[in-house]
C-alpha cells in the first residue's frame, strides 16, 4: 500500500522538477500502477493544475499534455480520424471506463510498461516526448532510456499522411495484453511496433517497396522473428512469436484495404 | 491538509490526510453506497462521479478533487430509482454489492449515449464485474429500461 506524507498540487513545472529531485518524491498520474506498490512517498507531486490535460491539433501535430486520461484519447476524434481508429482500439481493452477516466497518457508513457497498449500504439507513429529538462526526444529513444528524474510534459503525434492500425490480443477482454501491435504506413515506410512480448515495445521499419515485393504474409513472418519474445503467466515464447506474426500479417492486411479505398 | 468539495449537493470543507482515499472519504460521510471490493482498480465496485464523469474511489486521493463535484449513489436516487427497479425485476440486484457501481456507471452511460447497442453496453460496462449475476440479467434489464425510455418518450411527443 501507497502512504502519502505530504501532497503538492504543483504551480509550475519548475517547482514540479524541484520536488522531483529527491528520489523517493514521486509525480502521480492516474496513480492507478503507483497504488499498487508498496512504498512510503514522503511529497506526492500532482500536476493536474497545469493546464496539461487537453489534446492540441494544429495542421504539423498533436500535442497530448501529460495529463490527458487515456478516455480523452479514446473519444478525440481529430485524432482517431487520424489514426484510422488506431488509438482508440488501442485503449479500449483497458479495464473499463472509470480506470480509463483516471489513467494518464504521461502515466502510461513514462513507466515504459511492458504491457502497454499505448506505448505500443505512439510508437508505430511519429511520435515525439517533449520533457522538462530534456527537450523533444523521439519516443522509441525515450522508450529505450531508463527512467530519471525529468518530467514527461506532453507527448506530440506528427502529421504525415498516415495510415495506421492497432491490434491486441488478450487472453481475457479486460485483462493486460499477450500482444499488442501497432503499424503505421507514412511516407514509403512501414513502421511496426510489439509490445507486452511481455518486455516493453519496440518498433521496426521497412520500406513500402520492400513490403509490395515480399506480400504481407513473407513480411509479417520476416518481421515477426525479429521481435525477441518470453513466456509469462499470460503466454508461452513459442505462441506469442505466433502471435506476432498473425498480428502484424492482419495488420498488413487491414493497411491494404485502407489503400485500395 | 484542507480540502473542499461538494459531496451529492453538500458543500464540504475539512482537514484531511495527504494520502487519504476518495472510497475512505465518502464512506467516512455516510455513503456506504460505495464498496470497497478488489482495491486494484479491476471491478468498479467503488465508482463515483467526478464531475459527473465516473471514476474508481479506490484510486482517487481527496486531495485531487478538492474543489470538485463529486457523486455517489446516494445524491442520484431520483435518477437511479427507476432503473434500479427494471434491475431487480430481473433479479440481477441479488447481493447488492455490486450493484451501486454498477448503477452509477450504467447512469454515465444513459447520459453519455442514451441509445447505445448491446455491444456499447457491454463495452461501456466492462470494468464492472459481478460474481453473482454473470452479467446477463443486469444486460436484461438494461435493455428493458432503455425500450422503455424510449416507448415514453414516444408516447410524450404522440
Amino acid at each position: 500500500m501507497i502512504k502519502i506524507k505530504e501532497y503538492v498540487m504543483a504551480e509550475s513545472l519548475e517547482q514540479a522538477y524541484e520536488l522531483n529531485q529527491k528520489k523517493r518524491n514521486c509525480i502521480i498520474g492516474g496513480m492507478l500502477w503507483l497504488k499498487m506498490g508498496s512504498r512510503m512517498v514522503p511529497t506526492a507531486i500532482d500536476l493536474s493544475n497545469l493546464g496539461l490535460n487537453t489534446i492540441e491539433e494544429n495542421e504539423e501535430e498533436f500535442s497530448i499534455g501529460c495529463m490527458t486520461t487515456l478516455r480523452q484519447l479514446e473519444q478525440h476524434e481529430g485524432l482517431n480520424s487520424y489514426t484510422n481508429g488506431a488509438v482508440s482500439e488501442s485503449v479500449r481493452s483497458i479495464v473499463g471506463v472509470q480506470f480509463r477516466n483516471l489513467a494518464t497518457v504521461g502515466g502510461s508513457i513514462f513507466g515504459r510498461f511492458g504491457f502497454s497498449d499505448v506505448l505500443t500504439c505512439f510508437l508505430a507513429l511519429d511520435t515525439w516526448v517533449e520533457l522538462y529538462k530534456g527537450g523533444c526526444i523521439p519516443l522509441a529513444e525515450f522508450a529505450r532510456q531508463k527512467p530519471d528524474r525529468d518530467i514527461l510534459v506532453r507527448l506530440i503525434v506528427k502529421k504525415h499522411e498516415d495510415k495506421s492500425v492497432y491490434l491486441s490480443h488478450r487472453n481475457s477482454k479486460t485483462d493486460f495484453p499477450v500482444l499488442t501491435c501497432g503499424i503505421s504506413l507514412r511516407e514509403g515506410q512501414i513502421y511496426t511496433a510489439v509490445g507486452a512480448r511481455p518486455s516493453r515495445a519496440v518498433c521496426l521499419c521497412v520500406s513500402e517497396a520492400d513490403w509490395k515485393k515480399k506480400g504481407s504474409e513473407a513480411l509479417a513472418g520476416e518481421l515477426a522473428a525479429q521481435f525477441p519474445t518470453e513466456g509469462n503467466m499470460r503466454a508461452g515464447k513459442e505462441f506469442r512469436s505466433h502471435l506476432a506474426e498473425v498480428l502484424i500479417g492482419r495488420g498488413l492486411k487491414q493497411i491494404e484495404k485502407m489503400q485500395e479505398v | 491538509m484542507k480540502i473542499q468539495m461538494t459531496l451529492n449537493g453538500k458543500k464540504i470543507t475539512e482537514e484531511i490526510q495527504p494520502g487519504m482515499l476518495l472510497l475512505d472519504f465518502v464512506r467516512a460521510h455516510g455513503c456506504k453506497s460505495v464498496k470497497r471490493g478488489c482495491e486494484t482498480a479491476n471491478c468498479g465496485l467503488c465508482t463515483v462521479f467526478v464531475d459527473d464523469k465516473p471514476v474508481l474511489s479506490c484510486s482517487t486521493l481527496v486531495a485531487r478533487v478538492s474543489g470538485h463535484k463529486v457523486d455517489t449513489l446516494e445524491g442520484l436516487q431520483e435518477e437511479a430509482a427507476e432503473f434500479g427497479a427494471f434491475i431487480a425485476n430481473q433479479g440481477a440486484e441479488q447481493c447488492g454489492f455490486c450493484n451501486p457501481g454498477m448503477i452509477m456507471n450504467a447512469l454515465a452511460l444513459f447520459r453519455e449515449n442514451p441509445d447505445p447497442s448491446e455491444e456499447e453496453i457491454k463495452e461501456y460496462l466492462a470494468g464492472n464485474l459481478c460474481r453473482c449475476s454473470g452479467y446477463e440479467g443486469q444486460l436484461r434489464g438494461i435493455q428493458q429500461f432503455l425500450a422503455y425510455k424510449k416507448e415514453k418518450e414516444g408516447a410524450v411527443c404522440r
